[in-house]
């Protein structure tokens, strides 16, 4: 059980992404608004609970990895990286601006501590069992973590992946499903149904955890059930808010890719810091 | 040491990566068909660095990404069509974008795929993966080369396309250099290939080097530029012109991309005229790689023509009937050699 203190600070940490990510975006482009806020307790309590991370170098070979299949989500990592100090905070405004470090989607080429080119959809599932089969091969104790979104399921290659997953026991490896419902054109159930979700992956021969993704003591505790667990890798369905912690885009698929005004910018920023 | 006379690029291809793969940085994955593009040979020596994928070439081709940005050369492997076809989005967004250490090997590649017909018949691939910023293309065009190309690619920095075929053919670089049936022991270090040096046509084949074409025949009158196993048919086609007068220089374009550009444009001074020949679409492959280069190296007086696959997908049949069905055989490639040789320029 993670202690009160801990908690607190991880949940600091999370408020602070979230402040750095609406910065970051900023007003008159658009922007992921929708699956970087969801996703922001997922990566805070990968980047500053549960991976070893060697004070921030993205190169350490014991490092544990963390890459984004779905990889529109990539400002929450710039903003982990940057809190990490893998990147400079001062470089985040540049996000996807012509001669920028920090691309529209991971470009391992040009931005330190991203593991995986990811964006066309479904295909970090995959890469990450090619880092974890590696891992083995090579005796190295480190762990994978990859980070799907739930549109992102609609892809053929992702049912692939997580049969080889299963077929050589990845137990190194573990897939957090960012759950919040919407994809790019309205709810997932409605474009293409996923659920029984638990039960697909379940019978894929995972071992499954639900939490809320936003609870930060239940995500770790999951994680850590995830290290336990041999023989087989643990898909982690982590239910989240699209847009969490900006009430006007909470819930609303139309800011999975979205512009907002300066005034929307100034009132997300005054919500989140009177949390 | 059994020599084949003839044997598939896939066959030296099994062969050489069951040696060289030694290597202990080289893993292999397979789509379900080990036996078919020869990798059961490694599996058999190297059981621990195989990976049976299933027949799920996406998911293989981004698992070799993943192993790769670990440090593996991942060998990729299944029919040339569905490598660079159904793969393609994998291929460009997770092998050719980060310049990953993936070797793409699609075998049983072009017309003389041969009876399976046009959903397997693999004739756009090369320019599927010329047109990857960081691919390189490579096409051998027998066993030695095949051989020289393996162990190439594992001093290679970035990814590389090598197209294989099923089409048995004789050593026209040299001897091969493994023996066929089963790998023999021993290190890595030790497993470097022996340099050909065997003279055709009174002269010396230049060793195997990426991106490097080699002169098979010299030649005064027309180049015959060909890339892959359907150089049998370029050699022979050689020999009628020979027989009428005509001398052929045939350049061995084994690296489609990057394209040895200095070798195309001093045969095509030398001679001329070019006749490039592929068992590929002339869009997008070898012959509009040959046309770029000569039109961009301020050569475009130079005439030009292209043999291969006219802009149709092709049919059921046997190989060598596939070659003549779509003009390839050597008197078809004479003839158009002829026609160029007699033009006025």
């Amino acid at each position: 059980m993670l202690p009160e203190d801990q908690l607190a600070a991880l949940q600091r940490r999370a408020k602070q992404i979230r402040l750095s990510l609406i910065r970051m975006m900023g007003a008159g482009k658009a922007h992921h608004f929708g699956g970087s806020l969801s996703a922001v307790e997922i990566l805070v309590a990968l980047y500053f609970y549960k991976m070893h991370y060697e004070h921030g170098d993205p190169g350490h070979a014991d490092r544990d990895r963390v890459l984004l299949s779905k990889g529109h989500g990539v400002p929450t990592q710039y903003a982990c990286l940057a809190m990490l100090g893998v990147i400079g905070q001062d470089e985040l405004p540049t996000l996807k601006t012509l001669g920028s470090r920090l691309q529209g989607h991971p470009d391992v080429r040009k931005t330190p501590g991203l593991e995986a080119p990811t964006g066309s959809l479904g295909q970090g599932l995959s890469f990450a069992n090619g880092l974890a089969l590696a891992a083995r091969l090579d005796g190295m104790a480190h762990r994978v973590y990859v980070l799907l979104g739930d549109g992102e399921l609609n892809e053929g290659q992702v049912w692939e992946a997580a049969m080889t997953s299963a077929h050589y026991r990845l137990d190194s490896l573990t897939a957090i499903i960012d759950r919040n419902d919407l994809q790019a054109q309205g709810a997932t159930e409605d474009r293409k149904r996923l659920e029984p979700l638990a039960a697909k992956w379940a019978a894929f021969g995972w071992h499954v955890l639900e939490v809320d993704g936003h609870d930060l003591r239940a995500l770790c505790d999951a994680l850590d059930q995830a290290t336990a667990t041999r023989g087989r890798p643990t898909a982690i369905i982590a239910r989240t808010v699209k847009g969490k912690g900006v009430s006007f885009l909470e819930g609303r698929f139309q800011y999975h890719n979205a512009s907002l005004t300066a005034d929307q910018i100034a009132r997300a920023l005054a919500e989140l810091e009177s949390v | 040491m059994s020599v084949p006379a003839r044997e598939g690029t896939r066959d030296a291809y099994g062969r050489a990566l069951a040696r060289l793969g030694a290597d202990p940085r080289v893993v292999v994955l397979d789509a379900d068909l080990f036996r078919s593009t020869r990798t059961h040979l490694f599996a058999e020596r190297f059981p621990e660095r195989f990976f049976e994928m299933g027949i799920a070439e996406q998911d293989m081709v981004s698992t070799a990404a993943g192993l790769a940005a670990a440090g593996k050369i991942a060998f990729a492997n299944s029919f040339a069509v569905f490598i660079t076809g159904r793969a393609f989005d994998q291929v460009r967004q997770q092998i050719a974008l980060p310049a990953a250490n993936v070797r793409l090997c699609g075998s049983s590649a072009g017309l003389t795929e041969g009876a399976d017909g046009a959903t397997h018949q693999s004739v756009l691939d090369v320019a599927l993966m010329r047109s990857l910023p960081n691919m390189a293309v490579v096409v051998p065009c027998d066993g030695p080369e095949t051989e020289h190309a393996v162990e190439a690619s594992l001093a290679w920095d970035g990814p590389i396309y090598l197209r294989l075929s099923r089409y048995e053919t004789p050593a026209w670089t040299g001897t091969p250099l493994l023996p066929r049936a089963s790998a023999p022991a021993g290190g890595y270090a030790g497993n470097t290939l022996p340099r050909v040096k065997k003279p055709a046509g009174g002269a010396a084949i230049p060793d195997f080097a990426i991106g490097k074409a080699r002169i098979l025949r010299s030649g005064t009158d027309v180049t015959l530029a060909a890339t892959g196993v359907i150089m049998g048919e370029v050699l022979a086609a050689a020999d009628f012109l020979a027989a009428r007068g005509i001398s052929a220089e045939v350049l061995d374009i084994h690296t489609v991309k990057p394209l040895d550009t200095d070798s195309i444009l001093a045969s095509a001074s030398k001679t001329g005229r070019v006749l490039t020949i592929e068992e590929h679409s002339i869009y997008g492959g070898l012959g509009s790689a040959v046309c770029e280069a000569i039109a961009e190296g301020a050569k475009s007086h130079i005439p030009v023509r292209r043999l291969g696959v006219r802009d149709v997908f092709g049919e059921s049949g046997e190989a060598d009937q596939l070659l003549e069905l779509h003009g390839l055989t050597s008197p078809h490639i004479a003839r158009a050699a002829e026609e160029l040789a007699r033009r006025r320029c």
